[in-house]
């Protein structure tokens, strides 16, 4: 059992990871980047509504139609991204109005359908909600480090605290739209690498094996 | 609230760029954008269904979740109206134009779920246009959302052939792609802005 979540945790956070592996998600991936906070507090909310959604698909797996499971399953989704909706216009109706509309676009991101359809659709409700958050917080990850060279670069500070001294000047390009796809492609860029490299590694070892028994 | 409508419609297709600014509809312009036959079929489905989901729920907003005192409910009524239009266009297109709905049908379901239709219609929301105003962004935003999916498709094409390395092959090449012509989109900013 200890393994399964072990085994879920490390799929989700990195070798199928929603973002760099599975290219869902971009949108917003993209969009809430220039600053950390705003990062942190869209990763939270993506995390947490992509885990209820998953836990309420499961727990509703048998009594659902198959035929309007789409539809449910967006409803259900819907639901939960009007709560968070709310939770932050109460109480941090600075950060609602940064993340604009993107909080409501929560609905569209490809991870919690996919989550949904892959996974709670066929398992018991508490593993669905662990993979949902889990698969929110792989999501967080990459995005984080998205924000953190953004910010860095672009004003200088992380968190809104000041890193860089005022001999760094702020690269604007980092701010704007443009450097958001470029950092996500160096990332995706890495990351493919190392997958690439590491693959030739065991690919080579198996090769090798064969040659040996072969001898 | 004073932009002319005309002003938002221009500004939509290039400098405000809904996709190459506002990252919306990411997911399938990345994976339809490999072949431009495709890309252009379902770039005419977003501009026909953005243009009227806009005004619809631009109507269905100021009508009755206004007066309800219903805007919390914003999210699950737009994408209803989003699903159910797809789905009545699918209908009608098959009963009364078979040929439109064998070039177009197949990508009518991935519009649904197709990010750039619900974030137009919330953009229209926040930044409050009236109904000319949300007229013109949803058409300009679903030309300009064909224009950049047509063109990342046609440079696809041409580099397909040429040497990528092979961690950047794919969603990594198309990103970075996008990101030089978000930068040859705003550079047009000084001449026309909205937000």
């Amino acid at each position: 059992m200890a393994s399964q979540y072990r085994e879920i945790a490390k799929k989700t956070l990195w070798s199928d990871n929603p973002v760099i592996k599975q290219i869902l998600g971009i949108c917003s991936a993209l969009a809430v980047t220039n600053l950390v906070s705003n990062t942190l507090v869209m990763g939270i909310g993506v995390a947490l509504v992509t885990a209820f959604s998953s836990l309420t698909v499961s727990a509703l797996r048998n009594i659902i139609p198959i035929r309007v499971r789409m539809m449910v399953q967006t409803l259900i989704i819907a639901f939960y991204v009007i709560i968070v909706d709310i939770i932050l216009r109460a109480y941090y109706p600075d950060m609602s109005r940064a993340l604009g509309p993107y909080v409501g676009l929560i609905i569209t991101n490809c991870i919690i359908m996919g989550r949904c359809e892959a996974f709670a659709q066929a398992n018991k409700p508490l593993l669905s909600f662990y993979d949902g958050f889990m698969s929110g917080m792989g999501y967080t990850l990459i995005l984080t480090i998205i924000a953190v060279v953004r910010e860095l670069m672009g004003f200088g500070t992380i968190l809104g605290f000041r890193i860089l001294g005022d001999w760094w000047t702020p690269w604007t390009i980092m701010v704007m739209a443009p450097s958001a796809f470029f950092v996500l492609a160096s990332i995706i860029w890495v990351a493919n690498s190392l997958t690439v490299s590491k693959e030739k590694a065991a690919g080579q070892s198996i090769s090798r094996g064969v040659q040996t028994s072969g001898n | 609230m004073g932009i002319s409508p005309f002003v938002i419609f221009f500004a939509s297709i290039f400098t405000s760029n809904v996709l190459l600014t506002n990252f919306l509809g990411m997911c399938s312009y990345l994976s339809i954008s490999k072949d431009l036959k495709s890309s252009l079929g379902l770039g005419e489905a977003v501009i026909f269904v953005m243009t009227v989901t806009s005004v619809l729920n631009y109507l269905v907003y100021q009508y009755i979740l206004v007066p309800f005192e219903l805007e919390y409910l914003r999210f699950i009524v737009f994408i209803i109206v989003i699903a159910a239009f797809v789905q009545l266009v699918e209908m009608i297109l098959e009963r009364f134009m078979p040929n439109l709905y064998y070039t177009l049908g197949i990508f009518l379901p991935l519009i649904t779920v197709n990010c750039a239709i619900l974030g137009v219609a919330l953009f229209i929301v926040i930044r409050e246009y009236n109904f000319l105003q949300s007229l013109a962004y949803g058409a300009g935003g679903g030309i300009g959302w064909t224009l950049a999916i047509l063109a990342l498709a046609g440079i696809r094409q041409k580099v397909d052939e040429t040497k990528i390395p092979k961690g950047l092959q794919g969603a990594g090449f198309a990103m970075i792609v996008t990101g030089i012509m978000a930068l040859a989109f705003i550079g047009f900013s000084g001449i026309l802005a909205i937000q």
